[in-house]
């Protein structure tokens, strides 16, 4: 493992998506669901709303980062409020 | 009342999971190791943190490779995808002519792109290509090693060449799709050439001319061996583009924790364009189209 390098929050960053994948896993077994059409107009289910999530919140953290460019746990705030929305709205 | 949706055949594709992962995931997550560090080689890694995220953003040589990339693939979308309708739509519709002018098409499609670059490298050389030879004859200045907008003019008549059959081929089978009632109908009410393209052909084309605009997208953001072969991202950094810069960086200087940076911020472009290009194929072919 060492040619890759590994720190400890390169760790936690992939544990806690690969935690998420599980979780939605999990869910989507369990509970079944009917997809939704939200306001982007494409059908979702909580998969896609989660990829959305993941994805939007990688380029929240790039713009915090390259704008503001201190406090970056505050752009993991961001994050959830944008998280908390697309699972509403999408 | 809608079925409920069930994923769990997705267990089924659990093989290839794990062969992705040794392919792609696991050189990813390295990647993403790389991008917080730095190195001085001997796998020796001090932490960097954001530095080379942040040093990536405020770096002029980031932008404007991208800048140069997105006039790349404005430029050739604009002109492909206008020409590639253009040529499907005088193409004969059937019989021997028609295959011929599918296959004749075809050809530049099944060409590698190192050879692409490698016949547009020798086409416009001013000393032995029919290309430059003949423009220098002629007494126009031509010299893509030296003049920037000759060398822009080179890589993207290359890829116009070597791509616009696709657009073609693909608005060709668009076209061939629309039943007879609707021209028929368009003659009885007496609409003209343009009417008949404007609200019947385009409308009907409309599903394949979206996928060829993203597959041009996709394969040009991320093009590196025909203007790499041709121009090797010259004269002096004008036809870098994000792939070429970004093998310079990692392999060139080594550098690689800025260059793990750069290619994650690249990466996640790259997936934002794929998963729109995925959701408008579904929901397109959810409509039918």
């Amino acid at each position: 493992m060492d040619w890759m390098a590994w720190t400890g929050p390169t760790a936690i960053f992939f544990a806690v998506i690969a935690t998420l994948l599980i979780i939605f896993t999990v869910l989507a077994i369990k509970f079944p669901e009917t997809p939704r059409t939200g306001i982007l107009r494409i059908e979702t289910t909580r998969g896609d709303r989660l990829f959305i999530t993941l994805l939007g919140s990688a380029f929240i953290n790039l713009a915090w980062l390259g704008i503001i460019g201190t406090a970056q746990p505050w752009a993991l705030a961001v994050c959830l409020i944008y998280a908390a929305a697309v699972f509403r709205w999408v | 009342m809608e079925k409920t949706v069930n994923q769990k055949a997705w267990f089924l594709v659990l093989p290839v999971l794990l062969l992705v992962a040794f392919s792609a995931v696991i050189p990813l997550m390295t990647v993403v190791n790389y991008s917080v560090q730095d190195t001085f080689g001997n796998n020796q890694f001090f932490w960097a943190g954001l530095e080379w995220f942040k040093e990536m953003l405020e770096s002029d040589r980031m932008w404007d490779a991208l800048g140069r990339q997105l006039m790349f693939s404005g430029i050739i979308l604009a002109i492909e995808i206008p020409l590639g309708i253009f040529v499907a739509l005088n193409m004969p519709k059937s019989g021997f002519w028609s295959s011929f002018c599918l296959v004749l098409m075809s050809l530049p499609l099944l060409i590698p792109w190192n050879v692409v670059g490698t016949i547009w490298q020798i086409f416009g050389r001013v000393d032995i290509g029919l290309l430059g030879y003949t423009l220098d004859a002629l007494g126009i200045n031509y010299n893509y090693t030296q003049d920037i907008l000759a060398a822009w003019i080179t890589i993207i008549v290359m890829d116009v060449w070597h791509w616009t059959s696709l657009v073609a081929l693909l608005a060709f089978a668009g076209l061939k799709s629309i039943p007879d009632a609707y021209y028929q109908a368009a003659k009885i009410d007496q609409a003209s050439r343009w009417k008949v393209f404007r609200f019947i052909e385009l409308p009907k084309m409309m599903g394949v001319l979206m996928i060829a605009i993203l597959l041009r997208f996709m394969d040009s953001f991320m093009i590196y061996t025909e203007p790499f072969v041709v121009t090797g991202g010259g004269p002096g950094n004008a036809t870098t583009l994000l792939s070429i810069d970004l093998v310079k960086m990692a392999l060139g200087q080594f550098d690689l924790g800025p260059a793990a940076a750069f290619s994650l911020m690249y990466f996640l472009v790259i997936l934002l364009v794929s998963w729109v290009f995925y959701t408008v194929m579904t929901n397109l072919d959810k409509k039918g189209m």
